[in-house]
């Protein structure tokens, strides 16, 4: 017998005839739709997890970028605007960079799928704007750039938005660990420094 | 009313202060109460222990004897907890869906002090006199298995004289839990300790409690630290009066001497 | 091999020749401890350090996760929507592990099966070695703590290198683990830099204890590694069955490595760890955090299904454990144990864990969902002292974001324990006099008897000498309550 028939015959005789009632889920928290996206939430939910916030109008992204990242190194997503980069960055697209070549950049600039005020989350989902999952794990300078509209009131009207079959990166604040006398420390192994760029 | 005191065996046997001032006051609120007889323990600790088939002969012997009553008593939350929660659980576990219900239904007529007083009969100020400084511990049963939320406080607040002061993290376990007291006796006592440095850090006389388990259990620590801290049951303040306080031979927390 | 007195769940209507529920075998991995818990308790207790750690580190998460809990206008609501999808989820776990399955497998990845711990660390240790690989990194994850994964693989040949800091610490310290979340939370700043000083290769000499350098310290030592390790191990947090998709929760950035970095990734999780749809996710992403951390959200949930592309492993494998859960499933009292997403919270709130630690407890599980988890998973005579470890104080219920009713399991558990024979004789002996009241009239009468020969109740013989060691008892009424009754 296989293990898989193995195990599945385990558990049909230990639930036994008949098989325990079914079971109605009462859903009587807020669902998606149910509250309204409040940005300024999202903004104090950022800083209190030591992310650094801008907000700009869109044509500003790139004085933002240049302020944070100019005179460095900076991978990008291919799909990336291209308007977001100064000219003061080095900007290296990334179509397929070995793991080394990345870890060696400054920063990165992405956009973002979706974000969530409640949490002060951001979520990527691998889209042309926000590439491989690799380019912002190993710089220490995460940029994100999203449209205020992006941002969703909780976390099942992120759910709600985004595709399960993508690979998906939900990120609140930069690396953390609370390892230590459980208390919450940044700054472990991914990116230490999140400026998160909102735009009107 | 006619109300029917569940004494519980730990207050028969080695707490009757407490079961005497529940029947003081109950019958100075004007009440009908009555001890049937035949009641002994409800089994709480052969369950807590891990004797569900040995408790099941108390089980029902506790649903016989207080079946024909509509209104029951006890001085205690965990005995209520168990009769409540406990007793149908054992009865199912034996196979006797019969004997289930009607544990049920009298655990639904089964109420603590503090709720027979605040939920039955509607009252918060009971009369009473107590000029001490004291403080209450919630014990784990009354809160989180009864839930009497903040029902013997309010009770507390009403009595004359008594200034109340608050029990700093009062919702930690005293370390009793019957036979863990036993079993684990060294956790226990480190429970114990501390509980007893929150106490003393309250400079109240009294400890109080509606459990005469936990009280036990703290005041036979204090007593061993001789720390002149009184463990007194809720019951027996909330029994007092001015005249228990003027009469002479009894102390101030009226217990007869 | 169903534990005595368990109902196995088998009919006899033809589905059992399929198996029986089964027990975790002993031998391999870390369910079961070397001695009772309160031998290894009162050992805990008289280490004054460990305690103030403990106590520290409790009361900060207790602290922190009540604020943000308090933020939740819908808690009660998400915790009774997290309590009916897992009791659903089990009720339907067959089918929704081979939906899972398949969906899994539709998306590029290998589902594997593992009946027990032996099972699962051949399965990881085999194809660890089909890559050509004698290192992997690893992800926090209690199903390889459970099965005794890092054993195996270096007796495999394969060096196992944790990532998590708080695990890493407890490797470097060669400790065992002794919290769900923070498996070093025994450890304080400066017991955390003094190993490093000494275990961490080309580490500065002038380390401070200041945590953001401690953590620095970790970064640059495992940086090399994740660059460089073509397998990682993880467990999963949730593997949703409608879409094969699944989670882990962290915080450090040390998972993203491993679940991105490298060419195969294995993920060993316990069956129950299923949910049934994507949907589902809305409510455990908002328990979890508040619960076991006390953050609104940890730094980052990394969610995949199958392979991907050109981004994050080639070789995606998912191993499906057993080991002792179906004969969880069988109890129907102690099933919903198996409901546990492994907050930890209900160890933070444990009077009992914050002054005996996690390592009394024996099994990697420890605090209460260990005390009832621990036994089931084994069978309870294998760790018959962990349902007593317990005063029935109930905040562990209390706590619990899926609202597992911990004190009725361990309350359920004891029944089943064996028990000393001297007890159970007193016990019948005392249920037997309790139900003659003519007889228990008279015991009072004799106890107060007895108790006049010990003051203030010392002296008393075994077991009650446990409980009057450190407290007086009453002295003894002049009468009981029924004797003045019967008096007035
Ligand atoms: S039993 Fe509940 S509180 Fe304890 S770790 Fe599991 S989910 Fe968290």
């Amino acid at each position: 017998m296989s293990s898989r028939d193995l195990i599945l015959g385990r558990l049909r005789s230990a639930l036994g005839e008949p098989r325990p009632a079914p079971v109605e889920v009462p859903r009587d928290y807020r669902p998606a739709g149910a509250v309204a996206a409040d940005v300024d939430l999202f903004v104090d939910r950022l800083t209190d997890y030591r992310a650094t916030v801008h907000r700009c109008a869109t044509p500003d992204v790139a004085r933002v970028v240049d302020d944070v990242l100019g005179g460095r190194q900076v991978v990008v997503p291919a799909g990336l605007p291209r308007h977001w980069l100064p000219d003061s960055v080095d900007v290296l697209p990334d179509d397929d960079l070995p793991t080394g070549r990345v870890a060696a950049v400054d920063g990165v600039v992405t956009a973002a799928a979706v974000a969530v005020a409640e949490t002060g989350t951001i979520v990527l989902d691998g889209g042309p704007d926000q590439g491989r999952r690799v380019i912002t794990l190993l710089p220490d300078v995460h940029v994100c750039v999203l449209r205020a509209d992006q941002v969703v009131a909780t976390v099942p009207d992120a759910l709600a938005r985004v595709d399960p079959h993508r690979p998906l990166t939900w990120i609140s604040g930069p690396s953390a660990t609370s390892d230590i006398e459980l208390n919450r420390v940044e700054g472990v192994h991914g990116p230490r420094h999140l400026h998160v760029v909102i735009t009107a | 009313m006619r109300i029917a005191l569940f004494v519980t065996c730990l207050a028969d046997t080695l707490f009757p202060e407490a079961a005497k001032a529940t029947v003081r006051l109950l019958e100075r609120l004007g009440h009908e109460v009555v001890f049937p007889e035949d009641q002994t323990c409800c089994g709480q600790m052969h369950v807590n222990t891990g004797y569900p088939d040995e408790a099941l002969r108390l089980v029902r012997r506790h649903v016989r004897v207080f079946a024909p009553y509509d209104v029951v008593v006890a001085p205690s939350g965990s005995c209520v907890g168990s009769v409540r929660h406990q007793h149908a659980t054992v009865a199912r576990r034996a196979g006797d869906e019969r004997l289930a219900s009607r544990a049920e239904e009298v655990g639904a007529r089964t109420h603590e002090l503090s709720e027979l007083l605040v939920d039955v009969l509607g009252l918060t100020d009971v009369g009473a006199y107590f000029p001490h400084r004291v403080t209450y511990h919630p014990t784990c049963h009354s809160l989180r298995m009864i839930r009497v939320g903040d029902k013997p406080l309010r009770l507390l607040r009403a009595v004359r004289g008594l200034e109340l002061v608050e029990l700093p993290q009062a919702e930690q376990c005293c370390g009793f839990g019957g036979t863990f007291a036993v079993k684990n006796a060294d956790t226990s006592t480190a429970m114990l300790a501390d509980k007893m440095r929150n106490v003393l850090a309250t400079r109240a006389d009294v400890c109080t409690a509606g459990d005469a388990s936990c009280l036990m259990h703290i005041g036979g620590g204090l007593s061993r630290l001789r720390a002149g801290v009184r463990t007194v049951h809720l019951a027996e303040i909330l029994a007092s009066t001015e005249a228990d306080a003027r009469g002479a031979g009894r102390d101030a927390a009226g217990v007869a001497r | 091999m169903t534990a005595p007195g368990r109902p196995a769940g088998a009919t006899g209507d033809g589905t059992t020749f399929l198996g029986m529920p089964a027990t975790a075998p002993p031998g391999v991995g870390h369910l079961r401890g070397d001695e009772p818990f309160p031998a290894a308790a009162r050992r805990a207790l008289g280490d004054a350090q460990l305690r103030r750690n403990l106590r520290h580190a409790t009361t900060t998460i207790r602290d922190k996760s009540g604020a943000v809990i308090g933020e939740v206008p819908d808690w009660q609501e998400l915790r009774a929507a997290g309590r009916a999808i897992k009791t659903d989820t089990m009720a339907r776990l067959p089918e929704l592990l081979e939906q899972l399955a398949a969906a899994v497998t539709a998306a590029g990845g290998t589902v594997h099966w593992a009946a027990d711990a032996v099972e699962a660390n051949r399965i990881v240790a085999d194809l660890v070695r089909a890559t050509g690989a004698d290192r992997v990194m690893k992800v926090k994850s209690m199903a390889t703590q459970e099965i005794g994964l890092n054993e195996a693989l270096e007796a495999a040949g394969i060096e196992p290198v944790e990532t998590d800091l708080a695990e890493l610490i407890v490797q470097l310290g060669r400790d065992k683990p002794s919290h769900i979340l923070v498996p070093a939370i025994h450890r304080n700043r400066a017991e955390i830099r003094e190993i490093f000083l000494r275990e961490m290769p080309g580490v500065d000499p002038g380390l401070t204890d200041e945590p953001a350098a401690l953590a620095a310290a970790a970064r640059r030592h495992l940086r090399e590694t994740f660059l460089s390790t073509r397998v990682a191990v993880s467990g999963a947090n949730f593997a949703v069955a409608e879409t094969g998709t699944v989670a882990v929760v962290e915080s450090e950035g040390n998972g993203r490595m491993c679940l991105t970095l490298p060419e195969t990734l294995i993920t060993v999780m316990g069956i129950e760890k299923v949910i049934p749809t994507w949907r589902d996710l809305e409510v455990f992403l908002q328990l979890l955090p508040r619960a076991s951390t006390g953050e609104r959200m940890n730094p980052y949930t990394s969610m995949w299904t199958g392979v991907t592309p050109g981004d994050g492993p080639q070789q995606v494998h998912l191993v499906l454990l057993d080991n002792g859960r179906s004969a969880v499933l069988a109890d129907e009292v102690g099933r919903q144990a198996l409901h546990c997403i492994r907050c930890s919270a209900c160890l933070n709130v444990c009077p009992v864990y914050e002054r005996t630690g996690g390592h009394a407890y024996g099994s990697v599980y420890p605090g209460p969902i260990g005390a009832v988890l621990s036994p089931q998973l084994t069978g309870v005579a294998d760790n018959a002292s962990l349902p007593y470890a317990s005063s029935l104080c109930g905040a562990c219920y209390d706590a619990c974001p899926v609202m597992i009713d911990i004190p009725s399991i361990l309350v359920h558990l004891r029944a089943e324990a064996p028990h000393p024979r001297a007890e159970a004789a007193t016990m019948a002996a005392a249920a037997y006099t309790m139900d003659h009241p003519a007889l228990y009239a008279a015991a009072q009468r004799g106890a107060r008897l007895a108790r006049l020969a010990g003051p203030r109740g010392r002296g008393l013989p075994p077991p009650l000498s446990g409980w009057t060691a450190s407290r007086d008892l009453p002295a003894p009424p002049p009468q009981t309550f029924r004797e003045w009754w019967v008096e007035r």
